[in-house]
């Protein structure tokens, strides 16, 4: 019996041995084999559709910030797949790592996913971006994409780019939806109209947040003019038990209607039990709230990954800040829970969002708010503390994600209070 | 059959005897039945649950954790980090002060390298930062060490809780000073400091990105060992470890013992945060120390302060931590399920320690 467990050892040291020994022969074949692929890349780029089957070696890899527990990287996952049908490539060809943190955990992915030899990685937290443009100077043939960041375009770089969506459109339309059921709980008497009051689940203060329910905001105003909003900051992208007790004491302090930039159904559970309307962020949320989930604003990121991983396949360059909404399908709002949603909301959102597409509306149109009771345009002449703004501000309206694929809306304007700031 | 634990009845065929002294050859073997059994009650876990052959498993795991020369180097650099803490935290363990508050004193130690570098990056050259750097981050730590040692000299507070509490401060101040450095504002992230400048990081050595890290750890082993050894202060503190009345009897300042052996254990944990900052992240966030502070105690436990024994196990749950990466990337399973292999690797490693420590003899009628 000793004897056999001996050797059983015995052989598993070998294993260690042996597989230690070609694990670093095969390291050094990997970049020396990158440089061909490149070449296999633009043999077949005239055939695009013929894409999957000549370009077996074409690898994708991508670092998440969580895993499919969680609704942002939820939302991005799905967009991986659906790109991986689209183009029809094979498991073997997508390298995914999950849970990966904001530190040089993530710089170690990344070199490991190139190592592997990717020919296209994404990131997709806001805090990976430094590791990203570390990694990026060091590899310069692979192409590497940055979601949420802002650093792309001045990196000096030419091989790493900035993605994000418009999901403010989005927003906007969530935005009228949650405004016609204000509309309607005030005309069948449960709310009168001054208490229209909308509480906001934030993550953390800055621009991405601030964009997103300022334009939820303005697009519940464009249907319920009396509303008003509060924002709690929860200081944490997802923390179920944070956004639960944050929906709840909003809730508490008067506010008829929820709505979140935070990744969990937290506050969801919250409004399910205290029987609150919720507009939710990222997935459908009525399996947690068949009856107060009217909506989530959702980002379609599969339709950048399809372009990018094509583009790059097919040799070609990707812009350094890309960001697309209804116009391209990137962004959405999910089913109308049509038990609760009011009369008329289906057409409505469809005339709104055709109004976005088409360009005749505008989410930001600097007619519809006021900062300190003026318009931005006074403020930028009179204050030089809004001078900045003059790049984004034009044509009456602020030019959200144009410069930037980042959102950089981050106006406190009038009718909404901000409960905690720092 | 009738088994009993040295039970007084005839009938025992069975029993156990209390080794009086293991050869090394044995309880190194014992330690790897304990792995390879280990590994074998996985096998079976794995099969029903994912239906994948574990052999296959088993190669990823090693495959993420030294499969080329970058996985390597990233295994050794913590390895490197988790065992340093661990040697930080032996003096305290060795005068039985249980000290749980490493994790802060690393965030403590991270906190004053990054204030460091922001601050003192454009006025000093870089060796003469980094001097700065060691020498705040190992005050900072020590501070940390020596707040809850003076209360437990001189009040007799419970340690245990006292630093266990400290962490949680240490952790508010990281959380306070990231707000205040963040870069975007409002982001809650640092970001690498000083990525064009490379201030305060540590410059490769003989071409190695981490050689100075090898060798600042293997410095603070040796002396902390030679320390611990053959000096005097390392007479007293194993004198105070295994009786604080016998320590007092021969007229050791038992107050005075407890209160540099912390300082000496925080100041080094301090370090072990520089490490961390400088030498590998360069950043710093909540996150910064990462359990780390928590999982070195099981090192310095498992491995009875033996420093070798310390490379192998601090090795060891390295090695099975970056080989999860990679099965959970390779097979779309969970972290969660490599964490169980672990958690079997180590219930087998702990609990092989009763066959080092008694011996299993069969009586023949």
């Amino acid at each position: 019996m000793k004897k056999k467990i001996l050797s059983v050892g015995l052989i598993f040291i070998l294993m260690v041995i042996t597989l230690a020994g070609c694990g670093t022969s095969t390291s050094t074949s990997d970049s020396s084999t990158s440089d061909s692929s490149e070449t296999t890349k633009s043999d077949v780029a005239d055939n695009s559709s013929e894409v999957s089957d000549s370009s077996n070696d074409f690898k994708v890899g991508v670092v998440y910030i969580g895993d499919e527990n969680e609704g942002y990287t939820e939302a991005h996952m799905k967009g991986i797949d659906s790109m991986q049908e689209a183009l029809g490539l094979s498991d073997e060809q997508i390298i995914e790592k999950t849970n990966i943190p904001e530190n040089e955990t993530c710089y170690d992915a990344i070199v490991d996913l190139a190592e592997q030899g990717c020919d296209i990685i994404f990131t997709t937290s806001f805090g990976h971006e430094d590791y990203t443009i570390q990694a990026a100077s060091e590899y310069p043939d692979i192409q590497f994409a940055h979601a949420t960041g802002y650093q792309a375009a001045a990196s000096g770089l030419d091989n790493i780019c900035n993605y994000f969506t418009d999901v403010y459109e989005a927003r906007y339309v969530a935005g009228v939806v949650a405004g016609l059921k204000l509309n309607e709980m005030i005309a069948d008497g449960i709310i009168t109209e001054d208490e229209c009051k909308i509480g906001y689940i934030g993550a953390y203060p800055y621009a991405e947040v601030v964009s997103g329910y300022t334009a939820f905001f303005l697009g519940v105003r464009s249907v319920c003019e009396t509303a008003t909003m509060e924002v709690q900051y929860t200081n944490s992208w997802a923390d179920m038990t944070l956004e639960k007790e944050t929906a709840e004491a909003l809730i508490a302090d008067g506010c008829v209607l929820i709505s979140q930039h935070a990744d969990t159904t937290g506050g969801a559970t919250a409004c399910e039990a205290n029987g609150v309307p919720i507009v939710g962020y990222n997935v459908d949320m009525t399996s947690v709230a068949p009856n107060t989930a009217l909506t989530s604003a959702a980002n379609n990121w599969g339709v950048y990954y399809t372009y990018a991983v094509k583009t790059v396949m097919e040799g070609g360059k990707l812009p350094a800040d890309w960001s697309e909404g209804f116009a391209e399908g990137a962004v959405s709002i999910t089913e109308l829970n049509e038990n609760i949603v009011p009369e008329g909301t289906a057409e409505k959102v469809a005339e709104v969002e055709e109004a976005i597409k088409s360009g005749e509306l505008h989410v930001f149109d600097t007619s519809t708010f006021t900062i300190n009771g003026s318009s931005i345009e006074d403020l930028m002449e009179t204050d030089e503390n809004y001078a900045k703004y003059k790049e984004y501000v034009f044509d009456g309206y602020f030019h959200e994600s144009e410069l930037k694929s980042a959102p950089s809306f981050d106006l406190r304007i009038d009718g909404i209070t901000e409960l905690t700031t720092d | 059959m009738n088994i009993r634990i040295n039970g007084k009845r005839k009938k025992n065929y069975i029993y156990l005897k209390k080794r009086d002294q293991i050869s090394m050859k044995k309880s190194i073997g014992i330690r790897i039945i304990a792995i390879i059994m280990a590994l074998i009650f996985c096998a079976l876990i794995i099969i029903p649950i994912t239906h994948l052959n574990p052999l296959q498993i088993y190669l990823e795991i090693i495959n993420g954790a030294i499969g080329n020369k970058r996985r390597i180097w990233v295994t050794i650099k913590d390895i490197l980090i988790l065992f340093i803490i661990s040697v930080g935290l032996v003096p305290a363990y060795k005068m039985k002060f249980w000290n749980i508050g490493a994790e802060g004193q690393i965030l403590m130690g991270g906190v004053a390298t990054a204030a460091a570098m922001i601050y003192y990056g454009d006025y000093f050259p870089n060796w003469l930062l980094l001097v700065i750097i060691f020498i705040v981050s190992s005050i900072a730590g020590m501070i940390w060490g020596v707040i809850p040692a003076i209360f437990k000299a001189y009040f007799n507070t419970n340690e245990t809780l006292f630093t266990l509490m400290m962490n949680y401060i240490a952790i508010q101040i990281v959380a306070f000073c990231v707000i205040f450095w963040e870069k975007p504002k409002g982001s809650n992230t640092v970001g690498i400091i000083n990525s064009a400048t490379k201030q305060g990081w540590f410059p490769p050595i003989f071409n190695l990105t981490y050689g100075m890290n090898i060798i600042l750890v293997l410095i603070i082993t040796i002396l902390v060992f030679i320390y611990l050894k053959y000096t005097k202060h390392g007479y007293e503190i194993a004198v105070v470890g295994s009786s604080i009345n016998t320590a007092k009897y021969i007229n050791i300042n038992v107050k005075k013992v407890i209160i540099r052996t912390m300082a000496l254990s925080g100041a080094i944990c301090g370090l072990a945060g520089s490490i961390i900052v400088s030498g590998a992240s360069h950043t710093i966030s909540t996150a910064t120390a990462g359990g780390r502070g928590f999982t070195a105690i099981i090192v310095a436990w498992m491995s009875k302060f033996h420093p070798v024994a310390m490379i192998f196990v601090s090795g060891l749950l390295i090695f099975m931590e970056k080989g999860s990466i990679q099965i959970a990337s390779l097979y779309g399973l969970n972290e969660n399920a490599s964490d169980i292999i672990t958690g079997i690797i180590i219930f087998f490693l702990i609990g092989c320690e009763f066959f080092i420590n008694y011996e299993i003899k069969l009586k023949k009628d």
